[in-house]
């Protein structure tokens, strides 16, 4: 049975356990820095050497860790990308512009381990040969800001970051960058230039991949808080340890930020892949179930921007069989795992883990509604189709939920959400406003439609010819 | 917009704090116009809003052309062009929040205030005392609905907690 498995938040929630340094150094903190700091070089079988740099970016590389942003890209990966032959320095950014509607995980480690955050950064950094890093959070965590600037300025105190760190001749900086309330931060080339002091405007890819033209056009990595994190217990005990946890490609723990109609919301960390959707809704120890008399309608797996899963809903996924063989087998929503690999085969994503559950008594249209104001608000501008796109999807479901919806917004919805996306703009919010609209639509097109028509009706009962649909009112002429 | 008579610099009274506390920050950065967004902030901070006197002040300290300091002022949303009421109320309207009750919890705190709960953006009252705002998810889904008071940050707001929350608010 599916239990939580608390690896990153270990100490966050214990009784008696606080932000302060002492408390994280009484629970064995910074030792992990240290070692690493102090690494042995490795002599290889060509007599060559392997630096204690390279040997933590290899470990990360093994440990198969995913990036816990969204996109779930690997992080080894991500920084063997890095250019460490350009002669610039090389910035790290922790992304802690946490803002996908329904995510409340990075928050939590913030607020309650800073010190988990600095000693995994300091680590990354250090592996990364990086001498100048800043944190983004979002500008409404006000208190955020004030315990991570505190917490950097005990670490500097004790020499975890700062000049010649422990003796080991490596210098760190981290500074607090704050954000002023635009999701379009969060994403990575918008966050660089947000701090370089501009608009947040998307950077096209290529040529702007940070790893080599990031801030300032400096090679730069850009890592979520709970991925850093992960790379200071990865280091503590090895990739291959990291790699028994979670399941094969998923690795690891993540903290899953479960909200809405479920009896017991919160984030709850789990081994990936080691819960499926309906533990962790249903199960006492997770969301604990529905509240009384109410039934499921449906789930949305990973954070707003994700593919909306409808209850009852039945995928075909490829298992291994005793043998070895694959089989192909329907699978419940409810029964997916919950990992990277599973819900990506289910249509679907587990972005920043946040599930978002919806009962029966949830009017379906009105949630999209209220999900495509969102985008619209937060759409930067900057491409057309993303621009005028989000807004009219958000127009059209207004008028749907305000009495003045048509039976043709359905497939006027569709028609738009298809026409953003792949490859018509800069960024990825384009797919992630398509993304809930084509779902939504899609999955609950009865709904939409049913809407639509009644308020036609009840217009045509009115005799008011003006507010008929387009194509009805065409058809007269 | 900016015309002869305000770009008078001096017309902004920054204390030596402020001063101080944007040299600080300005030195985080390799590049002074990084340090934008933070000066905003500060300046923000202390006066409740950010005017044009401000912009050029800032723009003076950072070596900027004051556009590139008015373009993001007008880009993000938590920094403020006029003056807002001394405690802001800013309720999360996103999916999670309107599933636990926001919408509910916004036309309580409009009709408490006697503001209009279907006004777009941020409203203050006459006495200047509250704006109230709806805002996009503030990263606490599972406590809903959450809002802001000013910089502190209230989870599982009921009708009863609002109440208390604004009649704290002298």
């Amino acid at each position: 049975m599916a239990q939580e498995y608390k690896l990153i938040l270990k100490h966050a929630d214990a009784p008696g356990y606080g932000r302060d340094l002492d408390s994280y150094l009484h629970h064995g903190g910074y030792q992990t820095l240290g070692k690493a700091l102090h690494m042995p070089a490795r002599d290889l079988p060509d007599g060559k050497k392997m630096t204690a740099q390279e040997q933590i970016r290899e470990e990360v590389k093994i440990s198969g860790l995913r990036g816990r942003g969204g996109a779930g890209f690997s992080c080894g990966l991500k920084w063997s990308f890095v250019d460490r032959k350009s002669g610039k320095p090389i910035y790290l950014i922790c992304n802690a512009d946490e803002s996908e509607p329904g995510t409340f995980k990075d928050r939590q480690i913030m607020y309650k381990d800073p010190h988990q955050l600095i000693e995994g950064m300091a680590i990354a950094c250090f592996a990364n040969d990086v001498h100048l890093a800043y944190i983004y959070i979002r500008g409404e965590m006000v208190d955020g800001a004030r315990i991570l600037n505190e917490a950097l300025r005990e670490a500097r105190a004790r020499n975890f970051i700062g000049r010649n760190i422990l003796g080991s001749g490596y210098d760190l900086e981290i500074h607090v960058h704050r954000g002023a309330g635009a999701y379009i931060c969060g994403e990575e080339t918008g966050l660089i230039e947000s701090l370089e002091g501009k608009r947040p405007y998307p950077r096209i890819k290529p040529p702007y991949f940070p790893a080599v033209l990031g801030l300032w056009m400096c090679p730069t990595i850009v890592n979520n808080v709970e991925t850093l994190c992960n790379v200071k217990h990865i280091v503590a005990m090895g990739g291959n340890e990291f790699a028994r946890l979670g399941t094969p490609n998923n690795t690891g723990t993540r903290i899953v930020s479960l909200s809405g109609h479920v009896r017991k919301p919160g984030y709850y960390e789990i081994e990936v892949g080691k819960a499926t959707m309906r533990e962790l809704i249903f199960d006492p120890q997770f969301g604990g179930g529905l509240r009384d008399g109410r039934t499921l309608k449906a789930v949305i797996p990973g954070g707003s921007s994700a593919k909306v899963f409808k209850a009852g809903e039945k995928f075909k996924l490829k298992k291994k069989d005793a043998e070895g063989r694959e089989t192909l087998v329907e699978t419940d929503m409810l029964d997916l795992p919950y990992d990277f690999d599973s819900l990506a085969a289910a249509g679907s994503m587990s972005g920043s883990s946040a599930i978002i559950v919806m009962d029966d008594s949830t009017d379906i249209v009105e949630a999209l509604a209220n999900i495509s104001e969102f985008y619209a608000h937060e759409s930067c501008g900057q491409c057309t189709p993303c621009r005028e796109g989000s807004l009219w999807m958000s127009k059209t479901l207004h008028r749907l939920t305000h009495g003045e919806g048509r039976a043709g917004d359905a497939d006027y919805l569709l028609k738009i959400a298809d026409n953003i996306p792949g490859g018509r703009t800069i960024c990825a919010f384009g797919e992630a406003c398509s993304w809930p609209v084509q779902s939504f639509v899609a999955k609950f097109k009865d709904e939409f439609v049913a809407k639509g028509k009644t308020d036609e009706e009840r217009r045509a009962g009115q005799g008011n010819e003006l507010a008929k649909a387009p194509a009805e009112a065409a058809a007269h002429h | 917009m900016i015309n002869q008579n305000n770009l008078n610099v001096m017309s902004f009274n920054a204390s030596k704090e402020l001063e101080a506390e944007v040299d600080e920050l300005i030195s985080h950065y390799p590049v002074k116009r990084a340090a934008s967004l933070m000066v905003l902030h500060a300046i923000q901070e202390k006066f409740g809003w950010i005017s044009q006197d401000a912009i050029l002040w800032a723009a003076r300290k950072l070596e900027l052309p004051p556009i590139n300091l008015f373009e993001i002022l007008t880009f993000y949303p938590m920094l403020r062009q006029q003056p807002m009421g001394r405690y802001q109320l800013k309720v999360c309207r996103t999916l999670s929040c309107a599933l636990g009750g926001a919408y509910g919890l916004h036309r309580h705190l409009c009709d408490r205030l006697g503001l209009d709960a279907h006004a777009h953006g941020p409203q203050t009252t006459k006495d200047g005392r509250f704006t109230v705002e709806f805002v996009e998810c503030l990263a606490s889904c599972g406590t809903a609905p959450v809002m802001m008071c000013n910089d502190h940050f209230h989870e599982g707001v009921t009708l009863e907690k609002a109440d208390a929350i604004t009649s704290a608010c002298k």
